[in-house]
């Protein structure tokens, strides 16, 4: 039936296909609601540089959202084809929340994004406006529904189980089960991070290169402002979280903390080590005396859940998520870091000139990406030796497919999804480099009168098209 | 009482009708994209499309997310079967899907993204077809799960289906571009049209003669006391390729395509009445194969409320951009 290789193997494709999956829509996500406050300032204010940043983000959103859509569709099926026993016995439950996110969000996405990107000479600018807003709010809602998904895996809740399967008994115990609203702020304040991080990032290496137009200031400004609430509110919401696994998930957070034994007297925070799984031990570890107690119970000497306690069977991999936690929080530490300094020098009037600081911008825009992929390893390896928490084992979830199949079909998507990224990110970072066009066309509907330098709109947008064809075809 | 479950079938056979009539022009016009060698016929057949693709193939995550809400064994059991080709499908969609974007944007690989444009349209047309092959000829099921060997679904039939499936998307693909292009792009698709046409039904009598003969369920269906009721539907293929025909000798812009898309519902017509009442042929029924009643009942309630709503939009997004694509039109890049 079943060999261990080929479990292995479909988990290896999926935490694969998902990880390079979930960077898109991250980005995206973020992106969309950003380009609808652009598109928004504009409309109001009629100043040119939201104008510019908005078209300029709206390429690179472009770009990002067909690998997210892509990509997607691929997760969409990979339930069925390597997870049949799972979808079998929970499909009940995540099937019916996947296509709300389907009704509720990718049409809205999908239907809208064509007049978002292509529609700016045909509709006029409330109904443009009112479509990039539908883009934006389709991916909020579309992470509204996934996470209600992945955090019922985590923490199931209104279910009954009849004949080996999941029977769905109460739909709103289900959605907001235990652990949903607070995977799902800590996601949201996520992907708000890492697109503002990437916006920042841009910005101030197209300031390091004296190259602006007003443009770049302006949206280092809006990136900075917004880490500058997003980044001490996701610790908040971070810590809330922790302590909703301590109550839930006591055994992934053991696994986080490299905890083997009680501690009567109080529990320290390990902020180094090496945790050895066969010995069940925390190797070399450096500890805060009283810290974890501290933090996880509020208390001085709270006492917090330890590895020992659980079979060896239902214990996650310590190794794994003991460093992936903590280069998450490192990083949003940094994050934080970049948003307050950024808010001083701002107010001291010297944000653009700062060398150092800039290149701590560009530094960090990787940073956003790389701790929400820990933060994800941290809470789905952490999930281990489960699939479904306490119903369904992760090794007993799998197809009946072979080892060869699987392995054929993980070599592909390696393969392509290399290729795709190579070649998606040669020409996202082209298109940041490159940075937004000096004067991009203005919508045909734009009123001569917005316009100071008198340059009719008509005449202008037409004779830069021309131009900019010229370049295409060259 | 109502009968959910046979809601929920007529709304997933509902729903991969439309992914077949909007996702399959966009496929075909990666399948014709071959005979259209010049670089600006070829940005004029992407930019027809540009702008709904996205929302086409959404259709077919509905399709695949409604089965895992609907009936999760049939979503469970039929995409572990059918494995191979349809990860083969996936990796065809990834690489067209990918091919809209940046083809535009480049320069010296623009040769490239045109192959990948074009493989991997056939290849997801040609793996769903195979796909759908596979499931006309039956998937082992034992206690809810494949108990079959994971090349099952490779078979001399089911491979001709994936080749009939691309002359279908071709053909649709022909006719949008008949539509939404003029001049001297126009005149050649219609002269490509004849050629489609007769390649579909050939393939569409190949299939309907196979499958009787291989499956004898299929056959005593059709040929049973029913024949009479049925006969009709063969006639009016035949009548329907006579009008795609004669309408290309007279240039209508919009019929090739109707009259293709009513060739589709068909055949479609014919594939539904072939396995009815069964969700995974040979034995698997849609009642034997629904979820309980409780997520039928929540996951229906969004569809009534929102599907209608999302056609509207679609519509409108097609209004939005309806009318000719031409070179040098502005926007696409």
């Amino acid at each position: 039936m079943i060999d261990i290789a080929a479990i292995e193997l479909a988990r290896i494709q999926f935490a694969f296909t998902v990880s390079f999956h979930i960077i898109f829509p991250a980005t995206t996500i973020g992106l969309a609601t950003f380009i609808a406050v652009l598109e928004g300032l504009w409309l109001k204010t009629r100043r040119e540089v939201y104008y510019t940043l908005c078209r300029f983000w709206s390429r690179a959103f472009a770009l990002c959202f067909a690998i997210g859509v892509v990509s997607g569709i691929v997760m969409s099926y990979q339930f069925g084809t390597n997870w049949s026993v799972f979808s079998n016995f929970a499909g009940s439950i995540t099937g019916p929340l996947l296509t709300y996110e389907v009704l509720t969000a990718f049409f809205l996405e999908a239907g809208f994004l064509g007049i978002m990107l292509f529609g700016w000479n045909k509709v006029g600018p409330r109904a443009h406006f009112a479509a990039t807003v539908a883009v934006a709010t389709g991916t909020l809602i579309s992470m509204f529904w996934i996470l209600a998904s992945n955090s019922w895996m985590q923490t199931p809740a209104g279910y009954r189980i009849v004949d080996g399967r999941v029977m769905p008994v109460d739909w709103m115990a289900i959605v907001f089960n235990p652990s949903f609203p607070y995977r799902f702020m800590h996601m949201a304040l996520a992907v708000f991070a890492v697109s503002m991080l990437l916006v920042s990032a841009t910005s101030a290496w197209h300031l390091l290169r004296n190259r602006d137009n007003g443009a770049m200031r302006t949206s280092l400004v809006m990136a900075l402002g917004c880490l500058l609430v997003v980044t001490p509110l996701q610790a908040l919401v971070g810590d809330a979280h922790g302590l909703n696994t301590l109550k839930y998930q006591p055994a992934k957070l053991a696994a986080i903390e490299g905890l083997w034994d009680v501690h009567p007297e109080g529990t320290p925070l390990n902020l180094f080590g090496l945790p050895d799984m066969e010995a069940e031990t925390t190797r070399y570890s450096l500890g805060i005396p009283h810290l974890g107690s501290l933090i996880l119970t509020h208390s001085w000497t709270g006492a917090v859940p330890n590895m020992k306690r659980f079979p060896k069977q239902d214990r996650p991999d310590s190794r794994i998520v003991f460093w992936s936690f903590r280069i998450m929080v490192g990083l949003g530490m940094l994050m934080i870091v970049l948003a307050v300094t950024g808010a001083w020098l701002h107010r001291r009037g010297r944000l653009q000139r700062a060398i150092g600081f800039l290149r701590f911008a560009v530094a960090m825009g990787p940073a956003g990406y790389v701790s929400l992929l820990a933060g994800w390893i941290t809470s789905e390896v952490g999930r281990q030796p489960w699939v479904v928490y306490g119903l369904l084992r992760t090794s007993q979830a799998a197809s009946p497919v072979t080892r060869q199949q699987v392995g054929l079909s993980l070599l592909i998507f390696v393969t392509l999804y290399t290729l795709v990224f190579g070649t998606g990110l040669f020409y996202l970072f082209k298109i940041l480099r490159t940075g937004p066009e000096p004067a991009p066309a203005l919508p045909l509907w734009n009123d001569a009168a917005a316009r100071p330098s008198g340059r009719h709109p008509l005449q202008g947008a037409s004779l830069e098209h021309s131009s900019r064809q010229g370049d295409n075809h060259a | 009482m109502l009968d959910l479950a046979l809601i929920w079938a007529l709304i997933i056979a509902l729903g991969v009708l439309i992914y077949v009539i909007l996702d399959g022009f966009d496929l075909g016009i990666g399948i014709v994209f071959a005979f259209f060698p010049h670089d600006e016929d070829r940005q004029v057949m992407m930019n027809t499309v540009a702008p709904v693709w996205d929302g086409n193939e959404t259709w077919m995550v509905l399709g695949g997310a409604g089965l895992f809400a609907a009936f999760p064994v049939v979503y469970s059991a039929v995409l572990s079967a059918l494995y191979l080709p349809l990860v083969l499908m996936l990796v065809g969609l990834v690489l067209r899907g990918v091919a809209f974007e940046i083809r535009g944007k480049s320069q010296r690989t623009r040769p490239v993204w045109d192959l990948a444009f074009m493989t991997g349209s056939a290849m997801a047309t040609f793996f769903q077809g195979v796909g759908l092959g596979a499931f006309i000829q039956g998937i082992a099921v034992v206690n809810r799960e494949f108990a079959g060997n994971g090349f099952d679904c490779f078979t001399a039939f089911s491979l001709f289906t994936g080749a009939g499936l691309m002359a279908t998307y071709a053909m649709l693909g022909c006719g949008w571009l008949i539509i939404k292009t003029d001049g001297q792009l126009q005149r050649r698709m219609f002269r490509l049209m004849p050629a489609l046409t007769i390649a579909l039904l050939a393939a569409m009598a190949v299939i309907s003669v196979w499958t009787p003969l291989s499956q004898p369920a299929i056959a005593s269906r059709w040929f049973g006391p029913a024949l009479s009721m049925l006969w009709p539907v063969p006639l009016a293929v035949l009548a329907c390729a006579r009008g795609i025909l004669q309408a290309v000798k007279t240039g209508n812009e919009t019929r090739p395509y109707l009259l293709t898309l009513a060739l589709i519902a068909l055949g479609y017509l014919g594939f539904l009445i072939s396995i009815w009442p069964n969700l995974i042929p040979p034995g698997v029924s849609l009642w034997a194969a629904a979820a309980p009643e409780s997520s039928l009942k929540f996951t229906l309630i969004g569809v009534v409320a929102i599907l209608p709503v999302i056609l509207f939009y679609t519509g409108y997004s097609y209004w939005v951009f309806r009318g000719k694509v031409r070179p040098h039109d502005e926007g696409y890049h």
